[in-house]
């Protein structure tokens, strides 16, 4: 006997905001009547920290993983125990997506070591012969929209070998000068990060200019906190050796999920940086970093 | 059974009363007028909707008379026109900016595949993650992300077919993965294969892997539009012109994710193509996407570093820009203009390093860009103003006069365009760098639009001087050509087009055309050139056809026939002067007798004949005879008749293998023979009457070596009758001799249109022919009476006809008004000049006596027949047969002889007896007797009609 339990969102995209209500339907499809002890349904908004091995060690960060925080939880009844009958059901449900006390819904966000995820479940309980069913559907949140009006601030950056830190040998490095800007570092997440780069002149062919967007998350605990960067992805605008004297567009689309708002909290920071990479022909790196402030308006 | 007859009067009594004719507006024939109101909104695949209607303008149509002029429905194509407009005017607005003059990328397609070859062994490297690898600390639902460990497959060693078997495998895959719902694979095998055109390393494959790829791109971006399309196509499908509102969240959602997806592919190339491919489906998501993506993914293209690569992606982004928004003209002209910026770096140290690295020359390299250019300025000259080509223009002349880029401006703007400016294309040609581009080639692609369009009147000779100088340079071919082979293909001959073209336009034509194929020839003589080049060669023979409609200037040029010397296939030898002799059938309206264009015509003439051999199909034979006919028709010499019949003498000889010439030359040396009695007014002199006996012994000496039978007959009949009106008595006689002679070989069935049918129905209408010719054909003085009558009843009583056939009986029938006729006093028609029987004897009894002999017998044979039919229950053939006799006698009978009107009435009532006559038809018949017997001495028929009964059906 098969049966399929399945959480339907009304909304396609599957974002809310604070304040507005989850609706959907669950979706019962079985071949003949079904009987059940209850059906329930949770909603639940969780903040998961956890340590990298890097600032502790193995062991500690498996087990003192920091506990999760909770910002929303609520559970009703969808149905009394009893039968299902045969063929299609759908029971639609409502959550009004509001916080108790003071806690703010942090938009949604997948990383390394901070996820914040709200879910809804809902629980089929059964006979004891018969397996409990259970179904998980994630939806997303999306902060409030920032008040304030971002005002675009570019930055301009020039790349010549004396600009550089970080090299052993300055002296082996080839000549070369990248000019270039970036049209704001206080990004809206919805819209691309845009700018250029121009490659006036280099001695060494180059062999790529890429854009890293990098992560920056910082867990606070009892012991300190710890703070690590790691890529998110990594974006080509520039393959092989493009005309010099060209302005390059920089383009990057922030992807969705893997980055939200910049977020500060007392216990976790979520933070986001650019590295435009220029990599030569003869491999030399050269990397240069820009701190994003992400907002959403 | 015979009676003297006064035709003369017969003739007046049959006249019929002159009735006037009103001439009505009604006439069957008159044309109907179908005005076709079409309303046709472009030639959009899919989307035409075309509706005609027709309306009679003839009065007299009752249907258009009912429904007063508008038909229902062109009544409904009205109706749906005037809807139409609100709900199609997004879609006509963009049908204006493309039309069909546009020449498509498929049309380019075969031509770069075909073009763009090579012997060297290609790799495919296709990384394809495998689908469950670990995945690194990036997008973890994403599965585009590179990071994943796959499995990496290289394809070695593979030959340009193989190369192209595997990309259509990946082709397919796609199609397979995508329809079983496997959306990841389909785009992970789209960024495989767009990576593969970041490798240029065998680069002069390059533009055809270009190809091979975007195919696959296009099959993706249908995929995907179609898709989101279906999901939104509940409960009703979208209208073509559907807005941003009309798609529902799911849909937006799906396209949605493809766009995030694509955004994160790590690699540029695959990231702009794979965004390139999915244009279209901006329009799922709002109004503004595709004239913003546009510009955005030109601008990236800057980031490509290697120049080809570069503009094959601008080529992609032109095709699908033209596609999906042809209005949007701003990202094209943005996208050349970055070409125009880039262009330095094809001299630029890592391109020219590569070239050394692969082995492959400048000039080679830089063909390879042609494609993509001549695409991007294609649609960027499409419909473009006038200001702004010549911006393109300024805008190259800034670079320095570049070879390459002037050849793609000259291919892709309008002839028009370059043949007006044609003066200063050619001072930039001039001008140019020597280097990398051969200058041949420019005066190639510069002829083309010349060829097209003319230059302004004043310049003309300047062009045609100036172009001619570095024409003369090119050197020979086995320098020009063994190099660059693969250009070679459209250039000599553009090159020597143009000076046709201009030497004609410039009105000094024969003298120039002359010397270009003087130059030609000696340009594709050495090493067999012409060899590789017969395509060229003949659209040479084509462009010089076009222009020199008249024949003797044509071949006064000295050098038109060793031109045609060059063309040494057989296959295509024939194939030019086919196309010759089109032209001159076409064109030729008077005729001639130019020695210069006989001796050239007699020649190309002669080359068709020797080109027929004995696996030649009949079709190609008909044509091939058809042509040659048609030029024999066009010679004349005038009043000089023993040179025409020389002309023909000759061409017999030369055109013995086609039959219908045969026959043509039979009927050309006749109606020779008639021309000279006509210019003699039918008496000849001696001269004249030896030069038609000679036509007379030219056709019996040819005619033999026909093999169709019928031919053979029916020219022996007709020369014969051309003898006896030239007073060639003893000929004519031969020839009738010749044709009963043959009667006997008549097969019993031919083959008509590849059909195999009996041969009695022509056999029997040829016989009757020969009867009435017989007429008048005197006997000869040392035969028997009648000996040419005799001799052919005697063949058609040997002749073995067909069983259960009448035809023997119908040819006795239809003897016997020719035996009335010819007892006469004075026969119906007479050849002036040539005594018939009817003079010869006068009217001897005993010459009557012989046709009534002959007459008995015949009667008497028919009458056996008509017995033999009875007993066999033949009834309605014994019907048929006994009523046409019935009516032989009835109107060259003398029905006052008592015996023959008994018979008469016998056949009648034989006829009647079983009833298969018709009534009408034998009512009708009874009503000509009655009113013939009221004819002064046709009273004796009153008594004959009392005694035909009418046999009712009752």
């Amino acid at each position: 006997m098969s049966v399929t339990l399945d959480i339907r969102l009304k909304r396609a995209n599957k974002v809310y905001h604070e304040g507005e209500v989850v609706a959907g339907v669950i979706l019962l499809v079985c071949k003949e009547a079904l009987q059940h002890h209850g059906i329930s349904l949770s909603m639940e908004g969780l903040v998961n920290l956890q340590l990298s091995s890097k600032s502790v060690g193995v062991f500690e960060a498996f087990y003192n993983s920091v506990k999760p925080i909770q910002l929303i939880s609520s559970n009703i009844e969808v149905a009394k125990a009893g039968k299902v009958p045969a063929g299609k059901t759908e029971i639609p449900f409502e959550f009004p997506l509001i916080t108790k006390g003071n806690k703010v819904l942090y938009e949604t966000y997948h990383g390394v070591f901070v996820n914040i995820q709200y879910t809804l479940r809902c629980d089929m309980k059964r006979s004891l012969l018969a397996k409990d069913l259970s179904r998980n559907c994630e939806f997303i949140v999306h902060c409030q929209p920032q008040k304030a009006k971002v005002v675009p601030t570019p930055v301009n950056f020039t790349i010549t070998p004396d600009t550089l830190q970080n090299i052993r040998e300055r002296s082996s490095l080839p000549k070369f000068l990248i000019r270039g800007h970036l049209d704001a570092t206080n990004c809206v997440i919805s819209q691309p990060l845009t700018g250029e780069v121009v490659v006036e002149n280099s001695d060494v062919a180059i062999k790529s200019i890429e854009l890293q967007l990098v992560r920056v998350e910082t867990c606070g605990c009892a012991e300190g906190y710890a703070r690590d960067a790691t890529e998110i992805q990594n974006i080509q605008i520039a393959e092989g050796d493009v005309c010099h004297g060209l302005a390059i567009p920089i383009y990057m689309v922030f992807p969705r999920l893997f980055t939200c708002p910049t977020l500060e909290t007392t216990n976790f920071k979520v933070e986001f940086e650019v590295n435009i990479v220029i990599v030569l022909h003869d491999d030399h790196l050269i990397t240069e970093n820009f701190p994003l402030k992400l907002c959403r308006v | 059974c015979s009676n003297w007859r006064n035709y003369e009067a017969e003739l007046q009594r049959c006249r019929p009363e002159a009735a006037p004719v009103e001439f009505g507006d009604y006439h069957p024939l008159k044309p109907i007028m179908v005005t076709d109101t079409k309303s046709r909104r472009g030639a959009r695949k899919g989307s035409t909707s075309s509706s005609s209607s027709s309306s009679s303008s003839a009065p007299a149509d009752p249907l258009s008379s009912m429904l007063d002029g508008t038909d229902p429905l062109s009544m409904f194509a009205a109706a749906s026109v005037s809807e139409a407009p609100a709900m199609t005017h997004s879609r006509e607005k963009e049908e204006e900016v493309v039309g069909p003059d546009f020449e498509p990328w498929s049309s380019k397609r075969g031509e770069i595949l075909a073009r763009f070859t090579t012997t060297e062994k290609l790799s495919i490297n296709l990384f394809m993650g495998s689908d469950k690898g670990k995945t690194c600390g990036c997008i973890l639902d994403l599965p585009v992300c590179m990071c994943v460990q796959g499995s990496q497959r290289e394809l070695l060693n593979l030959s340009q077919q193989d190369y192209a078997n595997r990309i259509e495998e990946l082709n397919q895959s796609l199609k397979e993965a995508w329809a079983s719902d496997q959306k990841v694979k389909a785009l992970k095998i789209v960024i495989q294969c767009s990576k593969l055109l970041s490798d240029t390393s065998v680069i002069q494959f390059y533009p055809s892997k270009f190809v091979l790829i975007t195919d696959i791109l296009d099959t993706f971006g249908r995929l995907v539009y179609d898709r989101i399309w279906t999901m939104c196509s509940d409960p009703r499908p979208l209208p073509d012109s559907f807005t941003v509102d009309d798609v529902n969240d799911t849909a937006k959602e799906t396209c949605l994710n493809w766009f995030f997806k694509i955004a994160s592919i790590r690699e540029l190339l695959p990231r702009l193509y794979v965004e390139a491919a999915i244009l279209k489906c901006n329009r799922f998501l709002n109004k503004t996407g595709i004239q913003e993506t546009l510009p955005r993914l030109t601008a990236m293209i800057r980031g490509i570093g290697d120049p080809l690569v570069a503009a094959y992606t601008r080529a992609y982004l032109c095709r699908v820009g033209m596609e999906v928004a042809p209005h949007l003209k701003d990202s094209l002209n943005r996208n050349f203009f970055d070409l125009l910026g880039t262009f330095r770096q094809v001299s630029g140290e890592s391109v020219q390093n590569q070239l050394v690295q692969q082995r492959v020359e400048v000039p080679e390299y830089l063909t390879l860009y042609s494609p993509a250019i001549n695409w991007i300025l294609q649609c960027i000259a499409y419909r473009a103003p006038e200001p702004l080509l010549t911006e393109m223009m300024e805008r190259c002349k800034k670079l320095g006069n570049n070879a390459l880029l002037l050849n793609s401006v000259m291919r892709a703007f309008r002839p028009e365009f370059v043949a007006a400016r044609a003066t200063d294309f050619i001072g930039m040609i001039k001008d140019c760098d020597e280097a990398g581009f051969p200058k041949h080639l420019l005066f190639g692609s510069l002829g083309r639009s010349l060829a097209c369009a003319d230059p302004p009147e004043s310049e003309r000779l300047t062009i045609l001087n100036e172009a001619w100088k570095v024409v003369t340079k090119v050197r020979s071919p086995q320098v020009e050509y063994r190099c660059y082979d693969y250009i070679c293909d459209h250039t000599f001959y553009y090159v020597s087009i143009t000076f046709i073209h201009l030497s004609f336009i410039s009105r000094s034509q024969k003298r120039e055309v002359n010397t270009v194929l003087a130059d030609i020839i000696k340009h594709m003589t050495p090493d067999r050139a012409f060899e590789d080049a017969y395509p060229q060669l003949q659209s040479v023979i084509r462009k010089i056809l076009t222009y020199f409609q008249d024949f003797s200037v044509l071949f006064s040029m000295e050098r038109f026939l060793p031109f045609l010397d060059m063309f040494q296939k057989d296959s295509v030898r024939v194939e030019v002067c086919r196309s010759i002799m089109e032209v001159f059938i076409k064109h030729q309206v008077e005729l001639t007798r130019d020695p210069v264009i006989l001796n050239a015509m007699l020649h190309i003439c002669k080359t068709m004949h020797d080109s027929v051999n004995a696996l030649t199909l009949e079709d190609e034979k008909r044509s091939l005879a058809l042509l040659i006919i048609g030029f024999i028709r066009m010679v004349s010499f005038g009043r000089d008749f023993e040179q025409q019949l020389s002309f023909c003498v000759e061409a017999r000889a030369t055109f013995c293998n086609l039959e219908p010439v045969l026959v043509q030359l039979i009927h050309t040396v006749n109606q020779l023979a008639m021309e000279t009695c006509r210019v003699m007014r039918g008496s000849h002199s001696r001269k004249t009457a030896a030069f038609v006996r000679a036509c007379a012994a030219y056709s019996f000496i040819t005619i033999p070596s026909l093999s169709s039978i019928f031919s053979r007959l029916s020219l022996y009949l007709l020369s014969g009758q051309v003898a006896l009106a030239n007073q060639c008595l003893s000929q004519a006689d031969a020839f009738l001799k010749a044709a009963v002679g043959i009667l006997p070989d008549v097969p019993r069935s031919i083959s008509v249109e590849g059909k195999l049918r009996s041969s009695e129905s022509f056999l029997l209408d040829f016989i009757n022919n020969f009867l009435a010719t017989l007429l008048v054909v005197p006997d000869h003085p040392e035969h028997g009476v009648l000996y040419l009558v005799r001799g052919l009843l005697n063949m058609v009583q040997d002749y073995t006809w067909e069983d259960n056939s009448d035809a023997k009986v119908r040819v006795y029938v239809s003897a016997l008004p020719l035996l009335a006729a010819m007892s006469q006093e004075t026969y119906l028609y007479s050849i002036p000049k040539v005594d018939s029987n009817e003079t010869l004897y006068g009217g001897d009894p005993k010459f009557l006596s012989e046709i009534n002999k002959l007459c008995e017998t015949l009667i008497g044979q028919i009458l056996d027949n008509l017995k033999a039919l009875g007993r066999d229950e033949s009834t309605r053939r014994q019907g048929a047969l006994a009523f046409s006799l019935f009516g032989v006698l009835l109107a060259h009978g003398d029905l006052r002889n008592n015996k023959l009107s008994q018979l008469a009435v016998n056949l009648w009532n034989l006829c009647h007896k079983h009833g298969y006559c018709e009534t009408g038809i034998s009512v009708r018949t009874l009503e000509y007797i009655k009113h013939q017997a009221q004819q002064h001495d046709m009273t004796h028929l009153t008594d004959t009609v009392q005694r035909l009964a009418l046999q009712s059906r009752t």
